[in-house]
């Protein structure tokens, strides 16, 4: 039932599944709808164009020459020049090429680890039965709300004894322990017919055997959505890197952009500049695949 | 395959144990038992971190959740181009805090930034975005709701897509007007919508950190310092770890009380349907 609902909110490009049956009627009968529909044109707009500014600024003055920011003219709306002058900047002075890499190193690893597992485990949960389950279920599902604030300290103390401490490692290994795609996995691996698994069965294939001819080949909705969010949390990640890494060239981008902030004189050409480097990969992801990434932010509640 | 489940939960429970245990506290690793406990009670910053965050919950959540619901009836009518629309609200979505903050820095500037620029232009003073600990408060606001009001609106969306167009025609023929099927039909069908809303987003601005840590770091003074950074400053700015481990849980208390809110909630509703 819920998967009808989600198809719909997930392709929001396709024109008006829904509230096509509806139209007829609301021209009918009301007076007064096509000036209604005027006034919901010009909200729509006037509240996307709020939405929309801040990024927009941010292109702005990314593109804008240095120094321009603080002339009394300043940047204007519509820019009359443009330059890469901050970009040159950006990456001449900080090493945004390694941030970069790094970001995508991480994401990459956090990414198949995470998705391997919430696989594995969301089969697990959904189709074999062993003691406990119901109760670790619950268990996972409960550490999903767990805030970094209450762990983050333990965690340092915890990937210091590993002594892991400001690698790579101290980021992925915790960020790998998400559970929200659990969930999602469990639920999906649930609306797969029993009949589809027990067939399989009864033909002699082993637990893993149904998972990989089966249940995988039909599980690539699930797949997209898992590796969609799940990169996007490894990419923004915040708080957990910041504690994590300490040398300057291990850093991520979120990381390296509030380095930019904490240097002695703002730069806040260049900021806008890293942070649209920073933002790009994922927007570009976010309108390619926006109908996994809101299913997914539709059903598991995360952002 | 249970070997992997294992392989899941081990670091996951290792985590929590050792969060509490370390919640008992320890200064140097010392058994200090409640007194990071007692301390903050008689700590005035930890007072105005936690009216910080209710204050912040408080003026957000609701904003948040209202603007998403209208926005959420807007896309669904019909509407030229909605699909465009309805992109452009969902985007920021996938904008890290950091980036968020940093734009929100950059426009809020009080001399550089374009808000004042457009406030001096219309003929009014320039507000203190930095300097006034109230106006830097506000600024972190606005970047919240600006971050996550497109969530409110996936997740409404969802929930008016269940609401059966026969129910406002049957309340039309009554004779109701807009805003009385709006009051009575939409409203109470995206009721669960809405709970599942609220929870979100009540834990979602008890944990905020990341904006507020890249805006302002919690000043100017401690007017705009809340749980997420005050535990963050203890923790690892000025290594009163103990404590910061304290706030940590006390943030991770109040985050378990709404989830297990909604936990009951969704399994009394699971059994009545």
């Amino acid at each position: 039932m819920s998967s009808s609902t989600i198809t719909q909110i997930a392709s929001p490009g396709d024109p008006a599944p829904h509230g096509a049956p509806r139209q007829p009627r609301r021209r009918g009968a009301r007076e007064g709808g096509r000036a209604g529909r005027y006034v919901r044109l010009v909200i729509a707009i006037v509240a996307s164009a709020i939405v929309f500014f801040p990024l927009y600024w941010m292109v702005v003055i990314a593109f804008s020459p240095r120094g321009d920011l603080f002339r009394p003219g300043g940047v204007q709306l519509v820019p009359s020049s443009l330059s890469l002058e901050n970009f040159v900047t950006v990456f001449q002075r900080f090493p945004v090429a390694d941030w970069f890499l790094n970001s995508v190193v991480i994401g990459a690893f956090v990414t198949a680890l995470t998705v391997t597992v919430n696989l594995l485990a969301g089969y697990a949960f959904a189709r074999i039965r062993f003691p406990g389950r119901n109760v670790l279920f619950l268990l996972a599902l409960a550490t999903m709300m767990i805030p970094v604030q209450a762990i983050m300290i333990a965690q340092f103390r915890l990937v210091a004894g590993l002594q892991i401490y400001g690698t790579y490692w101290s980021v992925i290994l915790p960020g790998a322990a998400a559970a929200f795609g659990l969930f999602l996995a469990r639920q999906f691996f649930l609306s797969i017919p029993q009949e589809l698994i027990e067939a399989a069965r009864i033909d002699g294939a082993g637990h893993v055997r149904t998972f990989t001819r089966i249940v995988l080949p039909l599980s690539k909705p699930l797949i997209a959505v898992l590796t969609l969010l799940t990169l996007l949390g490894s990419w923004n990640d915040f708080a957990w890197p910041l504690i994590a890494l300490k040398d300057n060239a291990l850093f991520t981008l979120p990381i390296g952009l509030l380095y930019l902030r904490g240097q002695s004189t703002p730069d806040f050409s260049a900021s806008m500049a890293l942070a649209l480097i920073s933002v790009l990969p994922m927007v570009v992801l976010f309108l390619v695949f926006q109908r996994y990434f809101v299913q997914g932010f539709a059903r598991s509640g995360i952002r | 395959m249970l070997l992997m489940s294992v392989f899941l939960f081990v670091p996951i429970v290792f985590a929590i144990q050792l969060s509490f245990q370390q919640s008992q506290g320890f200064g140097a690793p010392e058994w200090v038992g409640a007194a990071n406990y007692s301390r903050m009670l008689s700590d005035p910053v930890f007072w105005q971190s936690l009216r910080n965050t209710l204050l912040f919950t408080i003026v957000t959540v609701p904003i948040e959740m209202a603007g998403g619901l209208a926005l959420a009836v807007l896309m669904n009518s019909v509407l030229p181009a909605r699909g465009v629309f309805r992109t452009i609200i969902v985007l920021p979505l996938v904008i890290s805090g950091v980036a968020s903050g940093m734009i929100a820095v950059t426009i809020f500037n009080e001399g550089s930034g374009i808000v004042n620029k457009a406030l001096v232009a219309i003929g009014m003073a320039p507000v203190g975005w930095q300097s006034d600990g109230t106006a830097a408060f506000i600024s972190v606001m606005i970047t919240a709701i600006w971050l996550r009001i497109g969530f409110n609106m996936v997740i409404y969306l969802a929930g008016l897509q269940s609401v059966s167009p026969e129910l406002y025609e049957a309340g039309r023929i009554d004779g109701a007007g807009r805003w009385s099927l709006f009051r009575y039909i939409t409203v109470p069908l995206v009721g669960p919508s809405s709970f599942f809303l609220l929870i979100m987003n009540v834990i979602a601005s008890f944990q905020v950190f990341d904006i507020v840590f890249v805006m302002t770091g919690g000043g100017p003074g401690f007017s705009t310092s809340v749980l997420g950074t005050y535990a963050y400053r203890n923790g690892f700015q000025i290594r009163e770890q103990g404590y910061g481990a304290a706030l940590g849980v006390v943030i991770l208390l109040i985050t378990l009380l709404f989830t297990y809110v909604q936990w009951r909630t969704s399994r009394s509703r699971d059994l009545v349907d």
